[in-house]
């Protein structure tokens, strides 16, 4: 649980590390010279007011950020030691390796079958129809999706609920079998009951994956992350163990925050 | 502030605000009454249309006959030896056994002029007919008597059917009073009848009125629309994913689409003689011929079938397209698995609209020299044609008044296919959005 002291081991050495990263979009500056490190089997949750850049920080872990026109990056962005934004490395890989879940689901309108089976099927992850069968199962059983859905994977995965659709989402980051999975903001489109499933979610996810999960919320960042950055104007103010920066937050903006005088 | 009621103090209660809500819904209902009499309006001139071409042209597809009751056992044409059946039709004197046979039923004529008058009672093909059927049923030979069905004459089908006015006088009419009497005869006699017209659908163009069909013209349509099926989807749809999903947002782009948008208004006459210089000039493509109609019509299609294919692969949701990146799709990826399928109704709709669209196009091909009388079938692309509004053009101009039912009735199978081709995208769309 959240603020439990996991032991990280301050040997093992970290999944991804942010180094001096700067987001430009043309002119304007939205990300400014961060560091963040994201160690393995973590939760960390990016925490600030809306438009002090969270997403923007998060789209750098796994360059989404490239695909958006004016858009750019310096800095480094190291995922197990080696740089993702070095010249020769293909954006693609990078993002089969870390998984992102966006703000508001968005499930292709195919089968639910298909959906989850995307990312396996682009990269030939599969041996035959039985093997592929089984990553579905065993991405949908991960999420607690698989009761509801078994015995529809041919309907339509836009069918479904908006809780159930984000889960679907989850299922098909983590049918890439990923190293890192992203998350913008996963519960701000659905009703409390299903944000409450998703954030449980997490946490057992958490067990086999490093999650890094943007939220404007700090309850739930309280509820599900090891770890909280608090991010302001585009600066990662201070980062700490939740408990640590709900408590005795260090700097003087990040208490403005918790004390809920900007939001 | 003079617009709140003083004794409620509301905005609500006043007379204005009453007034003002009045004057509403009279705009309203009147715009409703403008729109729906809209609607009306275009249903009407829709049905108009319509009714007036299938009444022109119903009786483009009968035909009226005439039986010739036929003796086949005379010498020439039983088997001799060293002769086929075959030779013997081809040698057999046809037009004196079918004057024979209207001898038989009308009595001998007294003078030249009588012979000729009474000729045109029937097709001038009528002796051709009479041997292509003795073909197809040579059981003929040996039964005697046999009534043969022949097509009357233009003008005697005009009258029959009553296209033609009879009680005129008779310098009003083209056919005499003592034709009259015979085709009153033939009548009593039970020898002339109007059948469905076979041959408008399995005979090509013809000097004669009676016999002239479509078939050549639909299959010339048919493969030139091929033609450019194959030419203008692969490179609209192309061009389209490249413009939506590639091209660089830069000032040269923005000169294409114009261009684009402005080729799609470019006069279809225009086009065709782009479709000259560019193919019958330049590249010494046969004239008149059906590939080069078909890549005439492909240019003139292209700039629509880009337009629509643009705006299906623009309506794609940008959630999907990050979705499948996220997933570590490349750009190639994301295109072909979810940017195509999910726009593959909008550009069927719109290429199946635009193909309707040239299938009914006359000018450009009439500026490459699709507009001469062919009565062959085409076979290849190769090969001259005459599609299919090209012939409702070509029978317009004709002088004979039964080439106007003709022209009316292929107009009717024009607008047959057109409706076939629009219900097919209809169809489409609903069948590949239903999926989910
Ligand atoms: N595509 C873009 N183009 C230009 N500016 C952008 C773009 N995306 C985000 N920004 C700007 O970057 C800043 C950070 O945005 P974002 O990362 O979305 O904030 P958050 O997720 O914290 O609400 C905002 O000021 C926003 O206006
Ligand atoms: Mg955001």
């Amino acid at each position: 649980m959240p603020g439990e002291s996991k032991d990280h081991g301050s040997g093992t050495a970290e999944k991804m590390s942010v180094r001096g990263v700067d987001v430009f979009f043309h002119e304007f500056q939205a990300v400014k010279s961060a560091d963040l490190k994201v160690h393995p089997r973590e939760v960390l949750a990016l925490m600030g007011p809306s438009g002090c850049g969270k997403s923007t920080l998060l789209r750098c872990l796994n360059r989404m950020n490239d695909p958006i026109p004016g858009a750019r990056v310096t800095g480094e962005v190291l995922l197990e030691g080696d740089d993702i934004y070095a010249p020769r490395v293909d954006p693609a890989k990078v993002r089969a390796r870390v998984g992102m879940v966006s703000q508001a689901p968005n499930p292709f309108p195919k089968s639910i079958f298909d959906n989850i089976a995307f990312g396996p099927r682009i990269h030939g992850f599969y041996k035959d129809r039985a093997e592929l069968a089984r990553i579905v199962e065993e991405s949908l059983q991960r999420t607690g999706l698989w009761d509801e859905v078994k015995d529809k994977l041919n309907q339509a995965g836009t069918s479904l609920s908006g809780g159930q659709q984000q889960r679907l989402c989850i299922s098909r980051a983590i049918a890439n079998r990923p190293d890192l999975v992203l998350m913008d903001e996963p519960t701000s489109a659905l009703d409390p009951k299903a944000s409450a499933t998703i954030e449980e979610l997490v946490r057992e996810l958490a067990e086999d994956f490093c999650i890094v999960i943007v939220t404007h919320n700090m309850e739930q960042a309280q509820r599900v992350a090891d770890r909280t950055a608090f991010l302001y104007l585009g600066e990662v103010v201070e980062v700490g163990e939740t408990r640590q920066i709900f408590e005795a937050p260090q700097h003087g903006r990040t208490k403005e925050f918790l004390g809920g005088q900007f939001s | 502030m003079s617009e709140i009621d003083q004794t409620t103090g509301s905005l609500y209660t006043t007379q204005r605000f009453d007034r003002r809500m009045a004057r509403r819904r009279r705009r309203q209902s009147r715009l409703k009454w403008i729109s729906g009499s809209g609607i009306v309006l275009a249903v009407t001139a829709l049905l108009v249309l319509l009714g007036s071409i299938a009444w022109l042209g119903w009786s483009g597809f009968q035909q009226v006959q005439v039986g010739l009751p036929m003796d086949f056992s005379s010498g020439e044409l039983q088997p001799q030896e060293g002769k086929s059946p075959a030779a013997a039709v081809e040698d057999a004197n046809f037009r004196a056994l079918v004057s024979d046979a209207v001898t038989r039923v009308l009595g001998d004529p007294q003078d030249r002029q009588a012979e000729r008058a009474r000729d045109a009672l029937l097709s001038t093909s009528a002796a051709r007919e009479v041997g292509r059927k003795l073909l197809a049923s040579p059981d003929w030979l040996g039964r005697g008597r046999v009534v043969v069905w022949v097509p009357a004459g233009d003008e005697v089908g005009q009258i029959v059917k009553g296209r033609a006015p009879r009680d005129v006088p008779a310098s009003d009419r083209l056919l005499s009073d003592r034709q009259l009497a015979w085709i009153d005869r033939l009548q009593a006699e039970g020898l002339l009848r109007t059948a469905f017209n076979w041959d408008f659908f399995t005979r090509t163009a013809s000097r004669e009125p009676e016999i002239v069909g479509i078939k050549a013209a639909v299959v010339g349509s048919v493969l030139m629309l091929l033609t450019t099926f194959a030419v203008a989807i692969p490179l609209g749809v192309a061009a389209a994913i490249y413009l939506e999903e590639f091209a660089p947002k830069t000032r040269l782009m923005e000169l294409v689409d114009l261009n684009i948008r402005n080729l799609a208004a470019v006069p279809s006459i225009v086009m065709g003689l782009l479709g000259l210089a560019l193919f019958i000039r330049f590249a010494e493509l046969p004239r008149s011929s059906i590939l080069v109609g078909g890549l005439t019509l492909a240019l003139m299609t292209l700039p629509i079938i880009i337009i629509a294919a643009r705006a299906a692969i623009a309506a794609v949701p940008d959630s999907l397209r990050t979705a499948a990146l996220q997933l570590g799709a490349s750009k190639m990826q994301v295109t072909a698995r979810v940017v195509l399928p999910n726009a593959m109704p909008g550009i069927l709709t719109g290429t199946i609209i635009g193909l309707a669209q040239a299938l009914g196009e006359t000018a450009p091909l009439l500026m490459i020299g699709m507009v001469a009388f062919i009565p062959d079938t085409p076979a290849g692309l190769s090969d001259p044609a005459a599609p299919l509004p090209v012939q409702i053009y070509l029978w317009s101009t004709s002088p004979e008044r039964a080439f106007m039912e003709k022209t009316a009735a292929a107009i009717l199978v024009l607008l047959a296919i057109m409706v076939c081709l629009n219900a097919l995208a209809v169809f489409l769309r609903n069948r590949l959005q239903k999926r989910w």
